[in-house]
């Protein structure tokens, strides 16, 4: 087979571009996936955006191996109304889980704070739900400066 | 896996019906399984997955964590405290291991 020289710089370019999406975008979490998981989670009920949930990051995170993280939910915390849990999703990772956090009316209060891995600047995602039912929802996109998920 | 050492941070006494602030670290590697080792081999995910917290054998929180949570995860949360009592601190490892720790607190 001759090929000329411009084929075959045609050819490894398609090479590369294989090596670089057909490997890499596939292992990644999107938010379509992240979508669903949190469809899963509330049961088929549309998350609440903003008020009762807040969800805490930094905006930029030099390093992608520790991101501090923290949520609050204002409830009552009674026995008839508390947090139930609080799960926690980051859409870029290569699996978007990352924490869920299970509270009960002894907890006193709906707080909780981690250190998580962030793989790239993406959105995280946090969703709780109530024991009356209720579900909020808050985003927050953190920019990555150095990835953690190793490599 | 050997020296794995909790690490918690409970105040010593409350007034009764405090909502007190509890802080634990365990150091573990977290090991996501995504990283490649030196020969090129995935490094097996060996994380710890689940914590608990329980007050006189009730449970107060938990969670499930994920390949996600950094290596030496740093948990904190809160708790109400209603009388004196215990609180005892379960991780549980992918291999198996259980590694617990206790804290008494006292009502002032």
């Amino acid at each position: 087979m001759n090929l000329t020289r411009r084929q075959m710089l045609r050819a490894s370019v398609g090479v590369a571009a294989a090596g670089v999406f057909g490997f890499a975008l596939p292992a990644a979490a999107t938010p379509e996936a992240t979508a669903e998981s949190i469809k899963k989670f509330t049961g088929g009920a549309d998350p609440v955006s903003g008020g009762n949930l807040t969800l805490t990051a930094p905006e930029i995170a030099e390093n992608g191996n520790t991101v501090p993280v923290e949520i609050a939910v204002d409830s009552p915390m009674t026995d008839d109304d508390y947090v139930e849990s609080v799960v926690i999703y980051a859409e870029g990772n290569p699996n978007p889980d990352v924490v869920v956090f299970h509270f009960t009316p002894m907890s006193g209060a709906a707080v909780a704070k981690t250190r998580m891995r962030l793989a790239k600047t993406q959105n995280v995602v946090a969703v709780a739900k109530t024991s009356t039912g209720q579900v909020f929802m808050d985003k927050k996109e953190v920019k990555v400066t150095i990835g953690g998920c190793g490599g | 896996m050997d020296n794995i050492k909790p690490r918690v941070k409970v105040p010593k006494s409350a007034s009764a019906g405090d909502i007190i602030q509890i802080k634990t670290l365990i150091n573990h590697p977290m090991e996501s399984g995504l990283r490649k080792g030196k020969d090129g081999n995935p490094i097996p995910r060996q994380i710890i997955n689940k914590f608990t917290c329980e007050f006189n054998g009730k449970t107060v929180f938990s969670c499930d964590l994920e390949p996600a949570i950094s290596a030496n995860p740093y948990l904190e949360f809160s708790a109400k405290v209603t009388e004196p009592g215990t609180f005892k601190f379960i991780w549980m490892d992918d291999d198996g291991s259980v590694y617990e720790t206790e804290n008494k607190i006292a009502i002032k």
